[in-house]
């Protein structure tokens, strides 16, 4: 198994030369992670109901590790991060979102949570940033092969499924975006299945990287960036971490999906981020990480192979892209 | 002999052929060429290309339907815009976009359709750009016009390679599909009124509604 991987992903010491094999405990460590009280403490005195205007750098809390990931990469600032977006609910281009969500408003906000599950429950917004909060420093690698490096903060979606306790007939986990066309100017347009709807396997919602992110840079989560929740998978294409989510389903059937639902041969359910299986209309081998000039290799799993390949191993990951 | 004079016309198609590659500059220098500005410029080239090359289809139908006959001196100038910006297009996205990296590049022009789509309409470009001056049209006599008219293949190849480039299903009419859509509905259009039945009746239409008008300013 572990052989296997090395041999389709690009050895980390083509990326950083020097550095030793991380270890699992090393690994979680140098993701970033950060305990609840230091962060809480952080950003703590913010005004809930307004989220800071998205540009200017944020002053980076005292007691953070630095903001890189642990390739050693250095985050994205938080300019590219809040001002490229793709969030097609306001705009499709990706430098209109910033301006067009500047007035969305993320209070009040629930998140209903149901379906398969043995203690349904609406969550208040509120209630949600009170599950610890840890900080992950992931790489977003766009299908549109562009990528960044964003500090994240948020909980582990498995912390909220566990308190709602899935039954055990439940396979998958659908997810819902707002669907709310008098703020959100894109919804007008006729060419998508709107609501925004995402999902992913039982496992991998559980899994340990699978975050809810409610911040970024230790500010509350920015509008342009999904406030004031999204789901973030750091090793698949960047339109499986949807955005806004105001439901979470957990279904027997392989729910439906946004980009499936367009384009099903373009746009699998799993979309993990492979540089040996091409987007049939173009190729997913380099990106183009935001800020540098030259493209890089793309790494299989988005470089988190030794984390997640084991919830693909019996799988074709040609036929199953 | 007689004096060439400078029209209105020409002044503004040589204006609207340098303005948006003087922007691009601008916006280099201003830092507005978004997070991501290799690939907005590149964007930015393959539409300009597009316009430009939709602008030369539209000069015939002009003169059908408007009688404006200084249209069809102008699509040379036209097409050499869109020639233009096609070759920056591309040479942005192979040589500032992939570094010149033959060996993706490969793989890329050959095996991905976008991209295929994209190299086609450069290389039929290329040789009508080549003949495009006087000499040419001279020596090669009916050849020329024949051969100018792999234009409208030229046109039909972009709006394909256009559409492959964006995330969306244009038979299906799903995903990001709208300028790509618009521009196909125009080219289509722009075509169709080549049609020499079409042409036919819609220039009939113009003669007739013009002799109207003029027998209406008598009376």
């Amino acid at each position: 198994m572990e052989k296997k991987l090395n041999h389709v992903a690009v050895p980390s010491s083509e990326i950083t030369p020097q550095r030793e094999y991380i270890s699992r405990r090393d690994f979680l460590k140098a993701m970033g992670i950060v305990t609840a009280a230091s962060l809480l403490a952080a950003c703590a005195p913010q005004d809930p109901t307004t989220n800071p205007p998205v540009t200017g750098a944020p002053d980076r809390p005292l007691g953070l590790p630095p903001q890189m990931d642990e390739l050693g990469t250095q985050s994205n600032t938080f300019e590219e991060i809040t001002n490229y977006n793709n969030y097609y609910e306001f705009s499709t281009d990706k430098g209109a979102v910033a301006s067009l969500s500047q007035g969305f408003r993320t209070r009040p906000w629930t998140v209903e949570v149901g379906g398969l599950v043995h203690k349904p429950k609406t969550f208040d917004i509120e209630e949600l940033l009170q599950f610890e909060q840890v900080e992950r420093v992931y790489r977003l690698r766009c299908v549109e092969a562009w990528s960044m490096v964003i500090p994240w903060t948020g909980f582990e979606l498995n912390r909220l499924l566990r308190e709602v306790e899935p039954m055990s007939s439940a396979k998958y986990v659908r997810f819902v975006t707002i669907q709310d066309e008098e703020q959100m100017p894109g919804l007008s347009s006729r060419f998508y299945p709107w609501p925004y709807t995402e999902g992913l396997r039982l496992d991998e919602a559980m899994h340990r990287l699978t975050l809810m992110a409610t911040g970024l840079y230790g500010q509350p989560l920015p509008n342009p960036n999904g406030s004031p929740l999204r789901l973030v998978v750091p090793w698949k294409y960047g339109f499986k971490s949807i955005k806004a989510i105001v439901r979470i389903e957990l279904t027997k059937e392989l729910p439906e999906t946004f980009w499936n639902d367009i384009a099903p041969q373009e746009y699998g359910f799993y979309s993990n981020v492979n540089p040996q299986v091409d987007h049939p209309r173009w190729t997913q081998s380099s990106e183009r990480r935001i800020g540098e000039l030259s493209r890089r290799e793309t790494l299989m799993f988005n470089g988190y192979g030794e984390e997640v390949a084991s919830l693909y191993s019996n799988m074709n990951l040609s036929v199953n892209y | 002999m007689k004096k060439k004079r400078i029209t209105w016309l020409q002044v503004s198609i040589h204006l609207l052929g340098w303005l948006p590659l003087a922007r691009i500059v601008l916006d280099y220098y201003s830092n507005a060429l978004t997070i991501n500005p290799i690939q907005e410029v590149t964007q930015r080239l393959g539409r300009l290309a597009a316009y430009f090359l939709i602008a030369s289809l539209a000069a015939t139908p002009l003169h059908t339907l408007f009688g404006w006959r200084e249209m069809l001196k102008r699509r040379r100038a036209l097409g050499l815009y869109a020639f233009m910006y096609a070759s920056l297009h591309a040479l942005m996205f192979i040589g500032v976009d992939y570094g010149f990296n033959l060996g993706e590049l490969n793989t890329i022009l050959l095996k991905k359709p976008y991209a295929l789509m994209g190299m086609t309409t450069f290389f039929i470009l290329l040789p009508l750009a080549i003949t495009s001056f006087k000499w040419f049209m001279k020596k090669m006599g009916r050849g020329w016009i024949n051969l100018h008219q792999l234009v409208y293949l030229a046109a039909v190849v972009d709006i394909i390679h256009y559409a492959w480039a964006k995330k969306g299903n244009l038979l299906a009419l799903s995903g990001d599909i709208l300028q790509p859509l618009l521009l196909g509905i125009l080219v289509v259009l722009l075509l169709v009124l080549r049609i020499p039945p079409v042409r036919r009746w819609a220039s009939g239409f113009r003669q007739k509604f013009s002799r109207q008008r003029r027998i209406l300013k008598k009376t």
